[in-house]
Formats: structure tokens, C-alpha cells, sequence
């Protein structure tokens, strides 16, 4: 009887591992050649779901503006989901390009991500990946991987102009900063930092917290009392959450916001901070109100979307311009992608795309030189705040316009790099 | 729910095959040839990878399943174990590695991985039930917590990148080929290890101790120390598992450790079933699978959803896993349980 049971355990844990094997496997060969297959990785889970289902209306409304076909093949859009750790992202990138046989990627949409997506990416040469809206500097920047192209620039680059308007235009002279600890608010903070100490600041206190923090007094206690304004690099509940109980503090210093702080999550919120948070300097790939008429076509369009925002946010736009940017060069080499994808990486390097926020071309890391838009909250006539554009920086590169040597030379970025106490 | 009785095949009468059994010989088979029909994708990211969750799994249900207590910090024991190989190994961070080479490292850490779940036992043993898996959840939640924040040690929220697997004997271990018939290698020693163990002198008395730890106690056992060395052993398993998944993932960092994988652990164990020692693997299996497909089922809105039903439908159908299910739906092939029902 034993022996049976035993018989049977065995044969089920065969079938279990066996079956799907056999089943998938054909599944994945039995692909026709008339359609070519994206994937699109986002996260869908987690903290950042919001976000991530955000961004993949970005990579939708590209697949809709090609009329669902490039280089006269169909699209097949397959997801896959992070919940925002690298092991999860690397995971899901696996599954879609070993189990599903996509030869072009899409994706992540978060910093630490991007770096583990791109180690990943040297280990499968013949597939191509494009950048989501991840944007930790290294992803690029130092130790590159060949095929992986970022159209989408980093957090480093969506702070250009914002340190110099923040000590020349706003007179701040010394700055306190809170962001997130992990590789994307080091990024935009190194951003910031960078033109802000140069223009002769100082930043005597710098705060890095978990994602997720809900209780910030130690934060705020231990922010100095003599700092001119305090720079937030926060994204959604945690940037209300800061922001709520700063003010509650009695907290007095104005705000700098980070690229993901003053969006409309908190600028939508009610209560008293709606008069803290006006004027608060900001910057990033994106401004809600910008004339130019490829953005408002661009906004129009995303709005026809199920369950859109009022505006789309960078993650959508990053989603968008990335996935733009595959269909356009997937295009030129008729969708053809069996030289493992050789052509169509160098068709991508020399893109030179025209996106909703100008044009975009690559350097020779395959990071994008863009325009980037400096904005400030403001008041509308009925009552809502909106980030009002204030400038345009024309075609950031990923050094800040420092030459390359001297900028690799200031070292990676980290919780205590850069510093000008 | 007093007596034990553990089954023990007529192993003096019959021969060797018997004594392995059938099952397990048609089992080893398959696992041996899967690599022929499985593409990579399935013999590393789902062959592999579930044969690490179901170690983990595996330490859990040793604790479970012969000792009556549920850890959730099995988890965590492997991930000490993972830093470990991370911290005193090579990795691409430039913090630490001291460049160990992998057979005094592996050792130490699946060692140190043991002593820190035997101290885990050791605070926890007292307790019971719930409050067994609050305390061991909540060890699991601090070390996650300090993991993320500290980094001197852990390097905070980043962890460690760029961990490599050894290479010797000619061997890159972590082609899949390699990297397959080492986590199944592995898995078979501490199964094996498994089932010795709940048929010897220790793991009776640990089942006695679950059945009834007063009795035992007034035989003159000492039910603290069974307990922790129970945890021990399950420490190991559980470090083992932590090596296997630093080299499968080529990183770790506190994601790797959170809670939501700590009751990862725990739904595998419960899917699987505690019954017997395949279940954990049963449950690893059954869960990754699931876990990688849902979403090509019901679209990346809503897959959650779909793998938290089909569990649910699980446990409410069968409190003992996809093993219980197994015997419920044909009780005459279940006439020697591995042991009597406590319910």
C-alpha cells in the first residue's frame, strides 16, 4: 500500500514538473511570423501599482499611434510584473524573454530595478531592452550593457536647471534634503547638488528614509533650523505623509520638490497644505501645462484612456517615448530581428526621435539628451494647484554638461555623495 | 492524539527497493531526465527555483510537521546564510567580499544560518501556536527592518549585487544544466536527511513532544533542547537554500527577506501539505508555477487575485495541502498514514 502511495506521490510530482514544460514549450515555438512580440514590464503589484499601470497606458497609446503594427507585423504586447524589488523585476524579465521569447523589452519602471535589468541584459545579448521610466544614474552611466537603450533620461538630468533657479532666482543659500533611500532619489539629489553647490550652496543635512516611512518627527527634528528651504525627493504617500507633518510641526522653511514630490497626488490633497506647497520650484521631464502643441496632442490622447488622469505623469511619458521609440526603429528593419536583433540596436543608436517634450536623441551610452522642464506650483483660476512651467532647458545630456571625465570623476552616487556641507 | 506510532515499512523483510521505495525510484527518474524535455526557462526558473523554495519549505515543515511549531523565520535564516556568501564571498559592490573561497564559505554560512535559527528556537520555544509565529514573524520583520537601514553590515536597501557561483571541477555551476542537478542534489540530501531523521531516536521523541510535551517531560526528556536542536537542523536546511538562492538570484538585498516571502514560506509548507516531506516541494512547485502564469491567465490587473483563490480553494478543501487532498480523494490507497491525525 505503501509502495503505491508512494508510486503516486512520485507520478504527480512528475506531471506537476513535466506537463506545463511540454504544454508551454510548444505553446512559445508555435509563434506565427507575422506578428512580433514586445514585452512590456512594469510593476502591477505593490507599492507602486499605480504607477506601473500608469506607465503601460504610455507604452498602450504608442502601440495605438502605430495602428497596432510595425514594419507591417502585428504587435503582441505581453506584461510582466515587478513589485518594484530588482529580484522580482530580473524575474519577470526572465519569464518574458526566455519563457515567452520576446526579443524587445520594455521596462522597469524603478531605479534599483533598472540596474538589476540591465546586468541581466549583458547575459542575453541577442535581445534588445529599452529603458521603462527607470532612471538611477549607472543604469547607463558607469559599466553599460550594450544593448540596453535608455530614451527616457535618468533622475539626475529631470533636476537640470533646479539648483541654479533655486540659489540665483529663489536666494536659497543653504538646503536641507529628504528623499527616499535607494538609487533614484541619490540620483536626483546628486542632480540637484550638482548645480546648486557648484552655484555656491550648502547642504548641511542631508535625510534618507525607507519607503513606506508613515512617522517623520525624528526626520523633522533633526532638520536644522537655520536651512533656507528644505529639498523633498519623495514619491506619492510618502511625500503627502512628509509634507503633512512637517507643517504640522510648525515647520516655516519653503519646499524644493524632487521630480515624483509635488505631483498630483499631493497637489490634489486638501487642507492647509494647499497654501504651504505653492511656489515650491520643481523639475522633471514633464510640464502639466506646456504649450507646445505635440503635448497637448499627447495629453488629448491619453485621456481617451479607461481610468486615465487628468494629465499623464513621466511614468506614462517614459513608457510612451521608450516604446515609441522600439515601434519606430522596429519599422525601419521591417520587424526583422532574426540577425539577433544587430540592425535594429543600430537603427536605435542613431534615432533621433520627436516625442511629445521635443526631440530625443541618444549618447554613446544609449542615454537620452532631452529637453527638461523647470516648473513651479501655482494656482489655477479655479482653485486647483498645477506645476506652471517656468522654463525649458534645451537637450540635457547625462553629464549635466559637464565633460565626461570630470563628471565620472565626482564618483557614483550614494547617501553621501555629493556633499558641500 | 496520544500515542505515536510511526510507520515503519517492513523494512527487515523486504529488499532494498522496497525499502526506497517505489515511488521515490520513479521519482528520482523523472527528476533526473527532466533536463531532456524541459527548455531553460523551466529547468532553472521554475525546476531550480522550486526546488529552493521547497528547502526552505522543507525546514519549515521539519519544524511543523514533526514538532508542532510554525516558524516564520525560516526565511530569515536564509537569508542570513545568502549575506553571508554575499559579505565574506566576492561581489561587484566593492563593499566587504572578502574573497572566501566557496568551500570554507558555504559551510560557514549554512553553520552560522543553523545557530542563528537554534537561537530563534531558543527564544521561541516557550511559546505556542500563535504566539510561536508572532514571535517568529516578528524576528522576521526586525531583521528585514534592520537589513534595509543599516550599512555597515547589509548595505541598506540595495543589498549586494553581483555574487557569483563558484566554478570548479570544470563546472560553471550556475549554467542551468549545473545549476539544476546541484539545487536537486542538494534538495534529495536534506529530504533524505529529512526522512532519516523522523524515523530516529531524536525525531521520535521530537513527534512525541508535539503529541504530548508534559508526558515526555516527566519521562525525563529535555523538551527545550529537542526543540532547538529541531531548529537547528532546520537552520541548516533553511542556509542551504539561502546559498542555493544568492547564486540563483546573483543578489540579495532585504527584498529578498521581507515579510511577504517569510509567509511565502509558510503558504508553500501549507499547500504542500506537513504531512510528509515531499509536500514542501509539492507546494514549491504547485506556488511558482502559479505564481509565473497567473498572469498570462487573467492579465497583469487582477493575477493576484487568482493565485489568492486558488489557495484559498486549497486549504478550504483540504487543511492538509495538496498531500491531504491526495489522501482524501483516495483514502484506500491511504491505509499507513505517516502519522495519526491530530485533529
Amino acid at each position: 500500500m505503501n509502495i503505491k502511495r508512494r508510486v503516486f506521490l512520485g507520478l504527480a510530482l512528475t506531471t506537476a514538473l513535466t506537463v506545463p514544460a511540454l504544454v508551454v514549450s510548444t505553446d512559445a515555438k508555435a509563434a506565427d511570423d507575422d506578428t512580433i512580440k514586445i514585452g512590456v514590464l512594469a510593476t502591477f503589484e505593490g507599492a507602486f501599482t499605480v504607477l506601473g499601470e500608469d506607465g503601460m497606458r504610455g507604452a498602450i497609446m504608442a502601440v495605438e499611434e502605430a495602428g497596432g503594427e510595425t514594419g507591417g507585423k502585428k504587435i503582441e504586447l505581453i506584461k510582466g510584473s515587478s513589485d518594484a524589488s530588482p529580484d522580482s523585476a530580473v524575474r519577470a524579465a526572465r519569464k518574458l524573454v526566455e519563457q515567452d521569447g520576446v526579443k524587445v523589452l520594455i521596462g522597469p519602471l524603478s531605479g534599483d530595478e533598472g540596474l538589476a535589468v540591465k546586468d541581466y541584459a549583458k547575459t542575453k545579448p541577442d535581445v534588445t531592452f529599452l529603458n521603462g521610466t527607470s532612471a538611477a544614474q549607472d543604469t547607463t552611466l558607469r559599466d553599460p550593457a550594450e544593448n540596453f537603450f535608455r530614451f527616457s533620461t535618468d533622475g539626475a538630468q529631470w533636476m537640470a536647471g533646479l539648483g541654479d533657479y533655486a540659489y540665483n532666482e529663489k536666494g536659497y543659500k543653504t538646503v536641507a534634503t529628504v528623499a527616499e533611500d535607494y538609487s533614484f532619489p541619490y540620483t536626483q539629489v546628486f542632480g540637484f547638488m550638482a548645480e546648486f553647490c557648484k552655484a555656491g550652496g550648502k547642504v548641511p543635512s542631508k535625510s534618507w528614509v525607507p519607503i513606506g516611512t508613515k512617522d517623520y518627527s525624528s526626520v523633522i527634528a533633526a532638520i536644522p533650523d537655520e536651512v533656507d528651504a528644505i529639498y523633498v525627493a519623495l514619491g506619492g504617500a510618502d511625500g503627502v505623509n512628509f509634507l503633512t507633518q512637517y507643517q504640522q510641526a510648525g515647520g516655516q522653511a519653503p519646499l524644493i520638490g524632487g521630480s515624483i514630490t509635488v505631483d498630483q497626488t499631493v497637489l490634489g490633497s486638501k487642507g492647509k497644505m494647499h497654501d504651504v506647497v505653492i511656489g515650491t520650484p520643481s523639475a522633471g521631464p514633464i510640464a502639466d501645462n506646456n504649450d507646445a502643441p505635440e503635448w497637448k496632442a499627447f495629453v488629448e490622447e491619453y485621456k481617451k484612456l479607461p481610468d486615465a488622469f487628468p494629465s499623464p505623469s513621466l511614468f506614462a511619458h517614459g513608457y510612451y517615448v521608450n516604446m515609441k521609440a522600439a515601434l519606430m526603429a522596429l519599422d525601419a528593419v521591417d520587424a526583422d530581428v532574426s540577425d539577433g536583433g544587430k540592425k535594429l540596436r543600430e537603427t536605435l543608436a542613431g534615432l533621433e526621435l520627436d516625442t511629445p517634450t521635443g526631440t530625443v536623441k541618444l549618447d554613446a551610452n544609449r542615454n537620452a539628451v532631452a529637453d527638461m522642464y523647470l516648473t513651479e506650483v501655482a494656482e489655477g483660476d479655479d482653485g486647483n494647484l498645477y506645476n506652471k512651467l517656468v522654463k525649458v532647458v534645451p537637450q540635457v545630456n547625462q553629464t549635466l554638461g559637464i565633460p565626461e571625465a570630470e563628471f565620472l570623476a565626482l564618483g557614483a552616487v550614494s547617501r553621501d555623495n555629493p556633499s558641500c556641507e | 492524539m496520544s500515542l505515536v506510532t510511526v510507520t515503519r515499512t517492513q523494512a527487515g523483510t523486504s529488499g532494498i527497493l522496497d525499502r526506497i521505495g517505489i515511488g521515490h525510484i520513479a521519482l528520482a527518474a523523472a527528476l533526473l531526465v527532466y533536463p531532456a524535455v524541459a527548455s531553460e526557462f523551466f529547468l532553472v526558473q521554475i525546476g531550480a527555483y522550486s526546488l529552493i523554495w521547497g528547502l526552505i519549505a522543507l525546514s519549515l515543515m521539519l519544524l511543523g510537521g514533526y514538532g508542532g511549531m510554525v516558524s516564520l523565520s525560516q526565511i530569515t535564516c536564509a537569508g542570513i546564510a545568502a549575506y553571508i556568501v554575499a559579505i565574506f564571498g566576492t561581489n561587484s559592490m566593492n563593499i566587504h567580499g572578502f574573497g572566501w573561497p566557496w568551500w570554507v564559505l558555504v559551510p560557514f554560512a549554512v553553520l552560522i544560518s543553523g545557530l542563528v535559527s537554534a537561537a530563534i528556537g531558543a527564544i521561541s520555544v516557550r511559546t505556542e501556536g500563535i504566539y510561536t509565529i508572532m514571535i517568529t514573524l516578528a524576528i522576521a520583520t526586525a531583521f528585514f527592518y534592520f537589513a534595509q537601514q543599516n550599512y555597515v553590515l547589509f548595505n541598506g536597501h540595495s543589498g549586494y549585487a553581483g555574487i557569483p557561483t563558484p566554478q570548479f571541477w570544470g563546472v560553471h555551476w550556475r549554467d542551468p544544466l549545473p545549476f539544476y542537478y546541484l539545487c536537486l542534489g542538494v534538495s534529495v540530501v536534506a529530504y533524505v536527511a529529512v526522512l532519516y531523521a523522523a524515523k530516529s531516536t531524536f525525531g521520535l521523541a521530537l513527534q512525541a513532544i508535539r503529541d504530548n510535551p508534559r508526558r515526555m517531560r516527566a519521562i525525563g526528556y529535555d523538551v527545550t533542547a529537542h526543540k532547538v536542536l529541531a531548529y537547528f537542523y532546520a537552520g541548516l536546511i533553511a542556509g542551504l537554500a539561502g546559498v542555493l538562492l544568492v547564486w540563483f538570484n546573483g543578489r540579495v538585498s532585504p527584498g529578498t527577506v521581507d515579510v511577504s516571502q517569510a509567509i511565502d514560506v509558510l503558504v508553500i509548507a501549507v499547500i504542500g501539505g506537513l504531512l510528509h516531506p515531499i509536500g514542501p516541494f509539492i507546494g514549491a512547485v504547485f506556488v511558482v508555477l502559479i505564481q509565473t502564469f497567473a498572469i498570462d491567465i487573467v492579465g497583469a490587473e487582477r493575477y493576484n487575485t487568482l493565485i489568492g483563490l486558488v489557495f484559498l480553494t486549497i486549504v478550504f478543501v483540504s487543511p492538509d495541502g495538496i498531500l491531504g487532498l491526495w489522501q482524501r480523494l483516495k483514502p484506500h490507497l491511504a491505509q499507513a498514514p505517516l502519522r495519526p491525525s491530530r485533529r
